[in-house]
């Protein structure tokens, strides 16, 4: 299954590194990934594949979720089919 | 499936939902319960019980779980079924709120919110059965938390049973009575339908039609504050852009709608019914269908021009949302319940939206008078009267009409009635104080119009 990871946070030093670990720990594979400023508030928007996750959905959702919040950074992951649902015909 | 990562569209999409309310409004899962029926009512509500908690067992925990997958929330999960009237009519014994009761605990053990099908459909005459279920409606209502009724009273094939109008004109003042301590909240949970449909997953009318499988799926979405975003970004242009931009939205809407119900028939196990392409506003700011008028150009809504508003609009939420989605039904089109639309209260504290101009904004989109508190000494003549005028714009404009009257015991004009959750908050209108007792007292028929004999 691929979801996308999206994370939002004012900006500081090794967030992107910070979360990259927590995927990684879960034998996430990160196939694309994309990270801007706006208005001094960090964005990124990672497509990652989940197939050899050990954790289901559920739970994954709420790690990152958890990890986030005590690095003050919001965390979802959402699947991939509502993105191409909404913007692809 | 494309490997790159568009932001913006993603973006939009975390915004549509964190930011402008966008949700899933319902699943509603519809049951039959033909298989129910028999003479013996102690007998029929076991079945309806077990039946209910059997096949909706799953409903909630499954759309909790497209919900979080997602990222998006699915408000309601609610259970239509068969009208009880047909169900449950031919028991012996008088009252059939029993039947009501059975419903009520079966939906707090699946734990939907809501059950939609005490119904009676007697758009052209009542069976003996219609007749009961209508007389116990005032307690049924009362006595339960989660049933919702409806009676369809009209159609364009049949015309307008007059003697059910008279009579649901009383039934809205008893139901108001018998819930009085709550404002009339009973008043609510029930609608009163020309040309009711069979696949509604809203509430409070929805009921699984007779034209219908064993059970289905059907979804309602919802999104005006999207539109109104969306709005918000062509100021001044021209109305070719504006239908332009709500179609784009409308079609983003339901894509999202057609997903949760596909996602939702294929776990459970259930055919997929419809996708219901609804503007359905919730109290919250920014989720108002009124404020999508305004934001073409009106001061506030109600004043000249909102019923054009409105015809774009909602001509514009079915051209964007029907190719969104393989079948399409329900009630489709925007909603004006005003007691769930925070700027249709505003619209109508300030003086600028009435009974009347509601009344002409239901021609031109889905459903009707809804959700309107009135004062609590209307006569049910003058009721039944609204309820007539309603079934009658259905009726000729070959459309679902639907009406909501709250008659809050001991309050007017002036008073705020406030019914909670999703339901709102409804300032009583005024009606008109010309009686309509003589007309009502006619009863009969009212003839199917000319347009009736297609074929």
């Amino acid at each position: 299954m691929k979801a996308i990871v999206s994370v939002f946070a004012k900006d500081a030093k090794g967030i992107t590194a910070y979360i990259t670990g927590i995927l990684a720990a879960q034998e996430i594979n990160i196939l694309d990934i994309s990270q801007t400023l706006m208005q001094g508030y960090f964005t990124m928007i990672m497509l990652v594949d989940l197939t050899d996750c050990p954790l289901p959905f559920d739970a994954l959702a709420r790690l990152l979720q958890e990890r986030g919040e005590e690095r003050g950074l919001a965390v979802h992951i959402q699947r991939q089919d509502i993105f191409d649902a909404m913007h692809r015909i | 499936m494309s490997y790159l990562l568009n932001t913006d569209e993603i973006l939009q999409t975390i915004r549509m939902i964190d930011q402008q309310h966008l949700d899933v409004r319902t699943i509603t899962m519809g049951l039959s319960l033909l298989d129910c029926a028999g003479e013996d009512l102690d007998q029929v509500v076991v079945k309806i019980y077990d039946k209910i908690c059997r096949r909706a067992s799953d409903l909630v925990a499954v759309g909790e779980a497209i919900e979080r997958e997602l990222g998006i929330p699915i408000v309601n999960k609610r259970l239509s079924v068969t009208p009880i009237a047909m169900v449950a009519g031919g028991c012996r014994g008088e009252s059939l709120v029993k039947a009501a009761r059975a419903m009520d605990a079966a939906a707090s053990e699946v734990g939907v919110n809501f059950i939609g099908g005490f119904t009676a459909l007697v758009h052209k005459d009542y069976t003996d059965g219609d007749r009961k279920l209508i007389a116990s409606i005032p307690e049924a209502l009362a006595v339960t938390e989660r049933v919702c009724a409806s009676v369809n009273v009209g159609s364009t094939r049949s015309g307008i049973n007059m003697d059910a109008v008279a009579q649901m004109g009383r039934v809205i003042r008893e139901t108001a009575a018998l819930t009085a301590d709550r404002d009339g909240l009973g008043c609510s949970k029930l609608v009163v339908f020309c040309n009711a449909v069979e696949d509604n997953p809203f509430m409070a009318g929805a009921f699984h039609g007779v034209g219908e499988g064993e059970s289905a799926i059907n979804v309602g979405v919802s999104g005006p504050g999207v539109v109104f975003e969306a709005l918000r970004e062509c100021a001044g242009a021209p109305f070719d852009v504006v239908a332009e931009t709500v179609k784009r939205t409308a079609f983003k809407v339901t894509r999202v709608g057609q997903l949760v119900a596909q996602e939702a028939s294929r776990r459970l196990g259930v055919p997929f019914g419809i996708v219901d392409l609804s503007l359905a506003p919730t109290p919250a700011v920014g989720d108002s269908v009124a404020r999508i008028l305004e934001a073409m150009g009106l001061e506030v809504c109600g004043t000249h021009g909102t019923t054009a508003a409105l015809a774009l609009l909602n001509d514009a939420v079915k051209k964007g949302g029907v190719m969104a989605s393989s079948h399409v039904g329900g009630l489709s089109g925007a909603f004006i319940p005003v007691s769930e639309d925070e700027g249709m209260i505003a619209a109508a504290r300030e003086g600028t939206l009435n009974l009347d101009k509601l009344e002409a904004m239901t021609c031109v989109c889905s459903v009707g008078l809804d959700m309107i508190a009135v004062p609590g000494d209307t006569p049910a003549e003058t009721l039944a009267a609204i309820l007539a005028d309603e079934a009658a714009i259905g009726m000729i404009n070959n459309k679902t009409t639907a009406v909501r009257l709250i008659p809050a015991p001991g309050k007017g004009v002036g008073d705020t009635v406030e019914i909670g959750g999703l339901f709102g908050t409804a300032p009583v209108m005024s009606v008109h104080a010309a009686s309509s007792a003589d007309f009502i007292a006619r009863g009969g028929r009212i003839p199917a119009p000319l347009h009736s004999l297609r074929n």
